[in-house]
């Protein structure tokens, strides 16, 4: 048989139809390539690449500017550099950019390595240093400004602070003890039903705490936003879910961001299994890795497509904190493992090690919930113990509790 | 009440770790007394440091970044000492991009720098943010031959020392092959241009019309006439091309190569060289060479063991070429009688390859305009 040259008009559609294939393979393996190689060069000078959270003529962006200016001048100036300090520590808060800690301890700068610094920069040096989870250094700081100064209701706050967080209640209850004896109202009410209702007596402290806040005038939202976030995880530990979305829901009506609110409220709602307004809630707060986390939970609870993007861009984050060589929030990517990835396993243990340095009872709750998945009692234990001696009352605990009890040893 | 704001902070701090800290990406690769690197920082800690938002408004744009490129490499490659056995390589960008990061938009510098011999220990100073960001941290990745070494930079350790131990010439010499077997099988040009001269290698033209051949040794030599001429072409301009004693534009060696397998292609449909294909072969092999020898400069030559990475990067092209080769032949033979081999593998997936290399080529060309506009 043989073939003229000729002949190839005949087959002509049938090899453009195989050359395009051909060549969408080879363009396919090419993107392929390329997309390894993401860094580009943008065509339009008027592309926005990045937003800031403080843009420079808000009134915050110009204070901070005059007192870096200051500093500039005279990098001496305790009082400056508090006021910065303070600025950039509360903007870490409102924003949950730790960035903000690192530009408060720069300011700090010609006070940070000093044994006897003056007592604010102390109490300073203490809070910044309980923020990277340094708690034994801020503790000696704090024991250090609270002998120089016995009615520092600062560093009152700060101890008892930390002693929650390490589930050390007694020490808890003399810092609640000396704060109040500095006068400090709200705020010693705050401190001691915060203790009582975390240690199994939230009707009580629900009493006393809505009492205070009813008998209070003059308080800022962002006091308010606190008190009744705590009011409604009182709530929550009396196992009243209506009570706890009336604070909620007062809480939010103050329109401050919050990121702390909002991560509750998620919590409640998806506890609730009203994922869907989760997701409307959270929608436009991707860039808070805590609330992508509830906003991912939310996705994938309500089945909606856009929870794979947001599960990645998590794994992403959390990658890039691995990097970093950062335990900040094993907490969350305990929880992120568990519920969203499905990695029991790992979960457990980030789980554990969360809580060999923070005791919480949302970390109590993680270490529970990812030893029941991987049904080994013996991990919770640490967990089990301190639901036990707390008295802590949430019924949702209380059940995982009892689940890994019922495991056989 | 300030003592109660705090006291909320308190209460509420653990756990608000909302964002990632600051931190930058410095990847830095070194070949023989050459580094090259790439230093991704965020534009979020840029603008505080030396100020990008020009406007005031509140967002970054390219155009503001792009006007503060020069201050950026300037504050940048201040704050990163490379050093060797105490003497400075010095670093100068040559590369300015945009990535995404999981966090936000990073300025993506590239960078490179000579170091005053071949490097056995380098030490790397980093103190960028250092003033500003105390909590700020640097995160290196160094490559090398012998492997690649990780490093996490802080205030309290800006200056680390890293060994890039010795690595054997057999070590090398395998590295390299194994870049040259990658870079034929991703590199299509070379694949199609090879196919389209083997591709008639089974059949023979007599009076316009195309036939199996007979036996089984003319193919056979007649491929290894080919693949050889082939070799030895580009063999011969990528070793001059690597050891730099002839340079010729990257566009026009891609514009070239593709016009190579256009033609190739083209010949199996109106035959223009009859017989002496592997004088084709020869002709443009020397053009694939330039070709090859632009991606072993990518990978950057060893200065102290230039031959070995030549050799072995040849090695390599070669044995991932047999392997094609030895992959076509048989079945071609085998095929070469029938309808399917002459008229849809042949004389359709010449076409194919003609209108395939005419695309690369128009693109090719393309860009170069674009690029001079």
């Amino acid at each position: 048989m043989k073939v003229s040259i000729t002949a190839i008009p005949t087959i002509r559609t049938f090899t453009i139809a195989m050359a395009t294939s051909f060549l969408r393979a080879a363009m396919l393996a090419l993107v392929a390539v390329v997309a390894q190689a993401a860094p580009y060069v943008p065509k339009d000078d008027a592309l926005v690449l990045e937003h800031l959270p403080v843009r420079p003529g808000d009134p915050i962006g110009r204070e901070l500017r005059r007192l870096r200016g200051v500093i500039a001048q005279d990098p001496a100036n305790l009082d400056a550099a508090l006021r910065l300090a303070e600025r950039y520590f509360e903007l870490a808060g409102a924003e949950g950019d730790p960035r903000y800690v690192g530009y408060a301890q720069a300011a700090l700068t010609p006070w940070w390595n000093r044994p006897d610094p003056p007592l604010d920069a102390r109490v300073m040096r203490a809070i910044l240093k309980q923020y990277s989870h340094d708690f034994s250094g801020a503790m000696q700081d704090l024991d250090a400004a609270t002998r120089e100064d016995r009615s520092n209701a600062l560093a009152w706050s700060w101890r008892a602070a930390i002693h929650m967080v390490q589930a050390d209640y007694a020490a808890a209850r003399v810092d609640c003890g000396a704060l109040a004896a500095t006068n400090s109202g709200l705020g010693a009410v705050g401190c001691s039903t915060y203790l009582d209702g975390t240690t199994g007596r939230a009707a009580e402290a629900h009493r006393t705490l809505s009492g205070a806040l009813a008998r209070s005038t003059g308080i800022s939202s962002e006091m308010k936003i606190w008190v009744l976030t705590r009011l409604a995880e009182m709530s929550l530990r009396q196992g009243n879910a209506r009570q706890a979305e009336e604070h909620f829901r007062a809480a939010l009506a103050l329109e401050v961001r919050d990121q702390f609110l909002l991560a509750a409220y998620a919590d409640f709602l998806l506890d609730q299994g009203r994922p869907a307004e989760v997701v409307a809630l959270l929608r436009d707060w991707v860039r808070s890795d805590v609330l992508l986390l509830r906003l991912a939970l939310a996705e994938k609870a309500a089945g909606t497509a856009a929870a794979k993007e947001h599960i990645d861009a998590l794994k992403a984050r959390f990658d890039a904190a691995a990097l970093r060589g950062d335990k900040l929030h094993q907490q969350e990517e305990a929880r992120f493992n568990l519920t969203l990835l499905g990695q029991k396993e790992k979960a457990l243990a980030l789980a554990r090690e969360n809580w060999k340095l923070q005791r919480e009872p949302r970390d109590a709750r993680i270490l529970l919930e990812a030893a029941l998945a991987m049904k080994d009692r013996a991990a919770a234990q640490g967990g089990l113990e301190w639901l036990e001696t707390s008295g802590h009352e949430d019924p949702l605990l209380r059940r995982i509790g009892q689940s890994l009890k019922a495991l056989k040893p | 009440m300030k003592t109660l704001v705090a006291l909320l902070l308190a209460l509420a701090a653990s756990g608000a770790l909302a964002h990632k800290p600051s931190d930058s990406y410095l990847a830095i690769r070194v070949a023989g007394a050459d580094v090259t690197g790439q230093w991704d920082i965020a534009l979020r800690d840029l603008d505080f440091a030396i100020g990008l938002d020009d406007s005031g408004d509140g967002e970054i744009t390219w155009g503001e970044v792009k006007a503060h490129r020069a201050d950026i490499a300037a504050y940048a490659l201040a704050r990163l000492k490379v050093r060797l056995g105490g003497t400075d390589c010095p670093l100068h960008s040559t590369e300015f991009l945009i990535d995404d990061h999981s966090d936000g938009a990073y300025s993506i510098m590239r960078f490179e720098g000579r170091c005053p011999a071949e490097v056995e220990t380098l030490e790397v100073s980093y103190s960028l943010f250092a003033d500003l960001d105390p909590q700020h941290k640097g995160l290196l990745r160094l490559e090398h031959a012998a492997g690649t070494r990780t490093g996490i930079f802080s205030p309290e350790r800006a200056t680390q020392s890293f060994e890039l131990a010795k690595i054997s010439a057999l070590t090398q010499f395998l590295d390299y092959s194994r870049e040259g077997v990658w870079h034929i099988w991703i590199g299509f040009d070379h694949i199609l241009f090879l196919l389209s001269l083997l591709l008639p290698a089974v059949l023979t033209l007599e009076g316009g019309r195309w036939q199996g051949v007979e036996r089984f040794p003319p193919a056979f030599w007649e491929v290894f006439k080919i693949v050889t001429s082939f070799t030895l072409a580009h063999s011969i301009t990528l070793s001059l091309a690597a050891l730099g004693v002839i340079a010729l534009p990257s566009r026009l060696v891609e514009s070239a190569i593709a016009i190579s397998v256009v033609l190739a292609a083209l010949n199996n449909l109106y035959p223009m060289v009859r017989g002496r294909r592997w004088i084709v072969a020869f002709a443009f092999g020397l053009i694939h060479g330039f070709g090859f020898a632009s991606v072993l400069k990518d990978l950057g030559l060893p200065q102290g063991a230039l031959l070995i990475a030549l050799v072995g990067f040849n090695v390599g092209v070669e044995g991932g070429q047999l392997a094609i080769v030895s992959a076509f032949l048989p079945l071609a033979y085998a095929l070469r009688a029938t309808w399917f081999y002459r008229r849809l593998v042949f004389a359709g997936g010449s076409l194919a390859i003609s209108v395939i290399a005419s695309i690369w080529l128009v693109e090719r060309a393309l860009n170069m305009k674009l690029i001079t506009s």
